[in-house]
């Protein structure tokens, strides 16, 4: 964002954003390739109910105190039928 | 009597393990405790330069470990003090020559007649580390406010969690406030809450480290050194007392929101 408004970012921001990053790669040591294949199986088990919106979904290893917590953000797709004003 | 092992550790090499534990070592024998100091950096020893115990070594670890001696004559006592004693490394040895199960009896048996025993691990994750974290009741980590040294202590803490050795607690070493301040350096909130840890010590860059380890005299020993009195604080609060921390950075409110912080974060 505070690049948007030609600003530098403060190396310690940086410093934190990257190790974010770092730290939870370090933690879960999942091989490469894991998450888009988990992605892949996530999205047909659940599309077998319910329609889901395929290009959105999201799964990310999100850090919780010194826990690793895997979220996944699966928006459905939009009903077909739209209520029109 | 029945004391308490604390290994002091950190991955990286250079955050200032040794210069911690001389420190704490220091610190603790000044309030009238029973302390002693085993340096655990097998090959590498330094703990006694930096006590300015160097010339007084006649026996190491390793002969207590081999039975070359009896532990009281490799324990060398520090004359400025009541009760702090130097177990030095070997220095033409390695690793390999002590195992975690001898480093775990030799700490029993120092508990047995001292208050605190205080271990300097050598950097990295193998042998040395292992051998460093067998004996603690307590471990520290110790960090700089750097990428790759917070980096190390996130590997270490899983490792002392591994271990069952657990919850450790985080020393933030060479912390320059001027830095912090202008956005330029990691502040300790920071940190805390990338290694979501409980902190027991944040300790300011201070020359008079430099100047006291030329001499061989701790720094915990200058009434009128920062870093001095960080370590000092550190000790205490290793002891139980509740010392708040220092105002290492002026910029207003963050020492509260630290405080909070430490209150709800950690176990």
């Amino acid at each position: 964002m505070r690049s948007l408004f030609g600003r530098k970012e403060k190396s310690a921001s940086a410093a934190k954003e990257r190790l974010k990053l770092v730290l939870i790669h370090d933690r879960t040591d999942l091989p490469p390739g894991m998450m888009e294949d988990l992605r892949d199986e996530l999205i047909e088990v659940i599309s077998r109910h319910i329609d889901v919106d395929r290009e959105m979904v999201s799964i990310e290893i999100a850090q919780d105190g010194r826990n690793q917590r895997l979220v996944a953000d699966i928006p459905l797709q939009t009903p077909k039928r739209r209520r029109s004003r | 009597m029945s004391g308490k092992v604390i290994t002091i550790t950190s991955g990286k090499g250079g955050v200032g393990k040794t210069t911690a534990a001389a420190n704490i070592g220091a610190a603790l024998a000044m309030q009238g405790y029973k302390v002693t100091c085993i340096d655990a950096d097998i090959g590498l020893r330094n703990l006694d330069v930096i006590l300015g115990l160097e010339n007084r070594i006649v026996y190491d670890l390793v002969d207590i470990i081999e039975g070359r001696c009896r532990l009281r004559q490799a324990m060398i006592r520090d004359k400025r003090l009541p009760e702090l004693y130097l177990i030095p490394a070997a220095q033409t040895r390695d690793k390999s020559a002590v195992s975690p199960s001898d480093m775990a009896r030799l700490g029993d048996e120092l508990k047995a007649e001292m208050d605190y025993v205080i271990v300097d691990s050598p950097a990295g994750i193998e042998r040395g580390f292992r051998n460093a974290i067998a004996p603690a009741d307590q471990v520290v980590i110790i960090t700089n406010p750097e990428v790759s040294a917070v980096r190390d202590a996130d590997r270490i803490i899983g490792l002392v969690e591994a271990e069952e050795k657990g919850p450790a607690t985080l020393i933030i070493n060479r912390i320059n406030a001027q830095m912090v301040q202008r956005g330029e350096m990691l502040g300790a909130e920071d940190i805390l809450e990338l290694l979501a840890v409980d902190l027991i010590g944040m300790v300011p860059e201070d020359s008079n480290v430099i100047v006291s380890s030329n001499r061989g005299m701790p720094v915990a020993f200058d009434d009128k050194s920062k870093a001095g009195e960080a370590f000092r604080n550190i000790a205490k609060r290793l002891a139980g007392e509740e010392v708040p921390f220092m105002d290492l950075d002026a910029t207003p409110g963050l020492m509260d929101r630290l405080s909070r912080f430490m209150r709800s974060g950690g176990n």
